[in-house]
């Protein structure tokens, strides 16, 4: 009998290891989040913090909850900006904060980008955000870093400064969040493709690509 | 104490250890294959390794083949404590490969991602432990059962 206790352990340890495996991967595989039909997507108060880049009219929407600090965030901003060169006029793309409480300067730079929006360069200043991540995510001082950026974008730095500091921008920040939360986003990046929102594993270039195929394919040309 | 018996508590150590590998690299390709790898909580650290090119070898998570390689490890493990001693020889040899992999993936966390993956430090942990046992095991020199 002795010499099956081996093989009684090997065999039971597999099953043990395979049916955690199962239970694991039940208990975190991401559920479909999805925008409901009736949910604002622009709004006309001062809160909603809508960027959208693309007509209304595109059959195809992306909308993605970001946080300027996360990598795989900025990792996808390029992929997202040339997508929505390439499809355009048929793909919409919004952005929308989600500023994660890990990353210590995520909500500034949130700060950051709506006060350049007050000045029309929302997307300039996301844009440099992103491609400058690495940099001001780990400076002591990132107030300086973002004036500089403002300075680079040919913003009105003292107006920045103040925007920055504004209740208005907070607001707006603060609005995507509670946009957010009720769709149940708790991580960035978080990507909606005509309000369902796209598995972690399709955030990157060909994934992306093939859900935008997809979507175009489902959609009858006007 | 005699080198048989402290073989056999060598090689049930080693099985435990392996054990808690095992369950590293169960979790690291549970979290490739639902995607969290993919976003990682936002965390820079976690992103840049288990979502860099060298997390993966043809589509299948690294972790994937470090699960297999801890259950092998934990198997010959076994069959060595209950007297197989060709298994001696196979546990030498997956500990041996593991170490050196091992080796590279701290290579590749340290100079090529300049970032480390807790997940991963805990399996190298392990491996160097496992490594540690299969150079502390006395030699036999009698020919066991098998």
């Amino acid at each position: 009998m002795k010499r099956y206790f081996p093989f009684i352990i090997v065999v039971v340890v597999a099953l043990v290891t395979l049916a955690s495996g199962t239970v694991l991967y039940r208990a975190k595989r991401p559920s479909v989040l999805t925008i409901p039909k009736n949910a604002p997507v622009s709004g006309s108060g001062d809160a909603d913090s809508i960027h959208i880049r693309g007509p209304a009219s595109a059959p195809v929407t992306i909308e993605e909850f970001g946080d300027f600090q996360c990598p795989p965030c900025g990792k996808l901003s390029d992929p997202i900006n040339q997508l929505e060169r390439e499809y355009r006029p048929r793909l919409r793309v919004i952005f929308r904060h989600f500023p994660l409480p890990n990353h210590a300067h995520a909500r500034e730079a949130a700060f950051a980008s709506e006060a350049a929006g007050l000045q029309g360069r929302f997307w300039e200043m996301h844009d440099l955000l992103y491609r400058e991540q690495s940099v001001w995510s780990e400076a002591a001082d990132v107030q300086l870093l973002f004036d500089s950026y403002a300075g680079m974008l040919g913003l009105n730095i003292d107006r920045f400064k103040r925007d920055m500091e504004s209740e208005q921008v907070k607001v707006r920040v603060a609005s995507d969040q509670k946009h957010g939360a009720a769709f149940g986003v708790n991580t960035t990046p978080t990507v909606f493709l005509n309000d369902r929102a796209l598995a972690p594993t399709s955030l990157n270039p060909t994934g992306l690509h093939a859900a935008i195929d997809a979507a175009m394919n489902a959609t009858p040309p006007p | 104490m005699s080198g048989s018996r402290t073989r056999v508590i060598f090689y049930t150590v080693a099985a435990v250890i392996s054990l808690a590998g095992l369950a590293d690299a169960t979790y690291l390709t549970v979290m490739y294959l639902t995607g969290e790898t993919a976003v990682c909580g936002g965390s820079a650290t976690c992103f840049q390794v288990l979502g860099s090119a060298y997390a993966r070898i043809g589509g299948i998570p690294v972790a994937a083949f470090g699960a297999l390689a801890y259950f092998s490890a934990f198997s010959f493990a076994i069959f060595a404590a209950f007297g197989y001693a060709r298994m001696r020889t196979f546990f030498a040899l997956i500990v041996c490969t593991m170490f050196a992999i091992t080796l590279w993936l701290l290579y590749v966390q340290a100079f090529l991602l300049h970032a480390f993956c807790r997940y991963c430090l805990f399996s190298a942990a392990v491996t160097f432990l496992l490594a540690g046992i299969a150079i502390a095991i006395p030699p036999s020199h009698k020919r066991s059962a098998a």
